[in-house]
């Protein structure tokens, strides 16, 4: 057991698209009451809210903006490769599949955050 | 420089008892993982226990886990995956180890049988051979997969089998497909009921580690997906 208890046999396209894929949607769903707190405040206290839009002007702020922009990419991408993948009868092009929409998703966010800068 | 001597480390035992041993092996032009594990048991230690048959990659019986990845060993030449002068061989991951190098292969094969992967006659001997279409779609579709020699480096590299011991895996739900794609098989319903149940095609996580190490090039994660939507129409059709 020893032996399979490093197992490096992970280390391939199709697998690093799915554990992208659910760690991308793992983040975003923990992202998202933070989402629905701040625009609650819409509602509860308008002037916190300016206070906290100002925030986004910060250059840290505008990193995490690129991030979540990335995430929401990466997770919209890895669902239409696997509803692809498991809908369509493909066989060879899955991997150039899954390499082509992490390759997408990046493009995306790069271009969001070279339009912030 | 490169180095004569192989280093060569071995799990040993089974379970919570299990230690590894290290061997110097000397290396060799040629050479297979199994090549070594043949020299370590017969010129280091002649306890050592492996499994091996046909030593050309047709009987299925020496998969191991090598440098963490499952491979057949009789075909997986070492210069392919030595880690500097260093290798690591282990049992199959997911079958329970019987001692050393040898696993217990019967769930994998009991679940070969509860995937429904079975023949299904459709006709006795009394009547003519039906004429098979080589090229029609679903003849093509069983031919991608019936080269499986039931190795279970895909079971091995598959951590959805890790993760739920009741899955079927990929070798038995790819051999259900290849028969339900075969003209000369009668037991469509009968594989859906089984491929769709709890341990059925829908806990495949598409991980595709079983395409990725299939040594055969088969693709067994594209068997599976291909059951998920037989088993979506058959569900629509018949509310099986």
């Amino acid at each position: 057991m020893k032996a399979a208890r490093g197992i490096t046999s992970r280390a391939h396209p199709l697998w690093l698209a799915y554990i992208l894929h659910r760690l991308s949607g793992l983040t975003l769903a923990l992202f998202l009451p933070l989402h629905f707190w701040v625009l609650s405040l819409a509602m509860t206290n308008p002037a916190r809210l300016d206070g906290m839009l100002h925030l986004t002007e910060a250059g840290m702020l505008k990193l995490i903006e690129f991030g979540l922009v990335f995430l929401l990419a990466v997770h919209m991408f890895g669902g239409l490769r696997l509803m692809a993948l498991e809908w369509l009868p493909w066989s060879a092009p899955q991997k150039l599949l899954a390499a082509g929409a992490a390759a997408l998703s990046f493009l995306i966010a790069t271009l969001f955050l070279m339009r912030a800068i | 420089m490169t180095t004569n001597i192989l280093k060569v480390t071995i799990d040993r035992g089974a379970g919570a008892s299990s230690v590894q041993s290290v061997f110097n092996v000397p290396a060799y032009d040629n050479q297979t993982v199994l090549d070594v594990v043949s020299w370590v048991q017969q010129n280091a230690d002649q306890t050592l226990s492996y499994r091996f048959a046909c030593r050309v990659g047709m009987c299925g019986s020496c998969a191991m886990m090598v440098n963490g990845v499952p491979r057949w060993t009789c075909r997986t030449h070492v210069s392919k995956v030595l880690n500097g002068h260093e290798i690591e061989i282990g049992p199959l991951r997911n079958l329970p180890v019987i001692k050393d190098l040898a696993v217990d292969m019967d769930p994998f094969f009991d679940k070969w049988v509860a995937a429904e992967a079975v023949h299904h006659p459709s006709a006795s001997r009394k009547e003519p051979i039906a004429a098979v279409d080589e090229n029609s779609k679903a003849r093509v579709a069983a031919n991608a997969g019936i080269e499986c020699i039931n190795c279970a480096v895909c079971y091995a590299a598959c951590d959805t089998v890790t993760g739920n011991p009741d899955y079927l895996g990929p070798a038995a739900l790819q051999r259900a497909w290849t028969l339900l794609n075969d003209a000369k098989d009668d037991g469509r319903l009968a594989i859906l009921e089984s491929v769709s149940g709890a341990g059925g095609c829908h806990n495949c996580h598409s991980m595709g580690s079983c395409t990725a190490y299939c040594p055969n090039d088969l693709d067994p994660m594209s068997a599976i997906a291909g059951l998920k939507r037989e088993t979506f129409k058959s569900l629509f059709k018949r509310g099986l």
